[in-house]
């Protein structure tokens, strides 16, 4: 994989910006993934104290798919999206696609898990809320984001 | 574009990846070597005998509760006793019993999410669990759904855990500690015994206890282990 230098717009000051940008969000969406993972592996209660909407969440059916954390797709979902953004930053364009892509798949993720706290569980896990608002920033920097110019 | 600059996204990726996966997987050692509680090597009989019991099996000073989880005094009474755990370490067994009061609302079904989270070996987690979100779940009009989010979160099998909660070996359990506590006399919460011999009211607390225990004339003291 090559950088493409001349025929993008990527290296535009304000792509660096944006997907740099990007790929912080992602780090704090990394770190709440990977923390959640974390807990729900090792089955440690402290961080919810205090707040039954964060047990019922995360204690929840919902919080597990086929006997995996769903946090343990959070992690790999950031992690993508986070590598894709510093190669973008970095000036390799043509991932922009597939960033876009990755952040649509999180975005429709999101979507879903909070249809779940809100009309399955009917409560709400702050975790999850932080999570779901770095998703909507992470959609609307790739909204906001110029379209590739493809040659 | 210099090499340096090229090969930049990679380095960056990789050193994140190693700090997530390599830190999120020392994190997850650490963080269950601190939850695993000792082994505990009990036979089926001495299960049935001593009921829910941490620490050493042979230890010299065992202290025997009767709690109820949503009682308030119990609930300070479980940060005293994990102090006195810490404080003492094998020298000292804790001896858990069921005595639900009529008086609150939850206190049975807490009594038997922790029997049920028991029957999947995680007696301990739902109990230190129960008593920190006393505050919350006691007062809940359903304090099961929270229940329910308590074994998932400690991660239980949840449908064998509402199943167990159900269950006549749940109630069983509680019935034992009951009437054992009948057998002795009790009739409030927290009750302990210290070696055997009921401790008095004001002495229900980490100082009073140490006290209890550290006092040689105490006739509650422990004897010398052989």
């Amino acid at each position: 994989m090559k950088p493409d230098q001349p025929k993008t717009v990527t290296r535009s000051r304000g792509t660096v910006i944006l997907y740099t940008i990007a790929a912080i969000i992602c780090l704090a969406g990394l770190a709440d993934a990977t923390y959640l993972t974390i807990l729900a592996l090792t089955g440690e209660t402290a961080a919810c104290g205090g707040s039954a909407g964060c047990f019922e969440v995360l204690g929840s059916i919902y919080a597990r798919i086929v006997g995996i954390p769903v946090a343990t797709f959070g992690v790999l979902g950031y992690f993508t999206a986070f590598a894709l953004a510093t190669f973008i930053a970095c000036g390799y364009s043509r991932l922009r696609r597939f960033f876009t892509l990755t952040v649509g798949v999180m975005f429709a993720m999101t979507l879903w898990l909070l249809y779940v706290q809100a009309f399955q569980l009917h409560a709400y896990c702050r975790y999850c809320l932080f999570s779901a608002a770095l998703t909507f920033l992470l959609a609307g920097l790739v909204v906001a984001s110029p379209a590739p110019r493809d040659s | 574009m210099p090499m340096m600059k090229r090969y930049l996204p990679f380095v960056i990726v990789a050193a994140v990846g190693l700090i997530v996966f390599g830190g999120g997987a020392l994190l997850y050692r650490a963080r269950l070597a601190a939850l695993r509680t000792a082994p505990k090597v009990m036979t089926a009989e001495e299960k049935a005998e001593l009921g829910h019991l941490r620490g050493d099996l042979k230890a010299p000073i065992t202290i025997e509760e009767f709690g109820d989880f949503q009682c308030p005094p119990c609930g300070t009474l479980a940060g005293d006793m994990q102090k006195l755990e810490k404080h003492y370490g094998q020298r000292l067994r804790v001896i858990f019993r069921q005595y639900p009061l009529a008086m609150h609302n939850h206190a049975l079904e807490a009594a038997l999410a922790s029997e049920a989270a028991g029957l999947q070996d995680h007696f301990w987690e739902m109990h230190d669990l129960l008593y920190r979100e006393q505050a919350i779940w006691s007062k809940l009009p359903d304090a099961v759904t929270l229940f329910n989010g308590y074994a998932g979160a400690l991660g239980l099998d949840l449908e064998r855990f509402k199943k167990d909660m159900q269950g006549p070996e749940a109630k069983a359990r509680v019935a034992a500690d009951q009437k054992r506590a009948a057998s002795l006399g009790v009739n409030s919460t927290p009750t302990l015994f210290l070696n055997g011999t009921k401790v008095d009211f004001p002495s229900v607390n980490f100082a009073g206890l140490r006290k209890l225990i550290d006092e040689p004339t105490s006739p509650t003291s422990p004897k010398p282990s052989p």
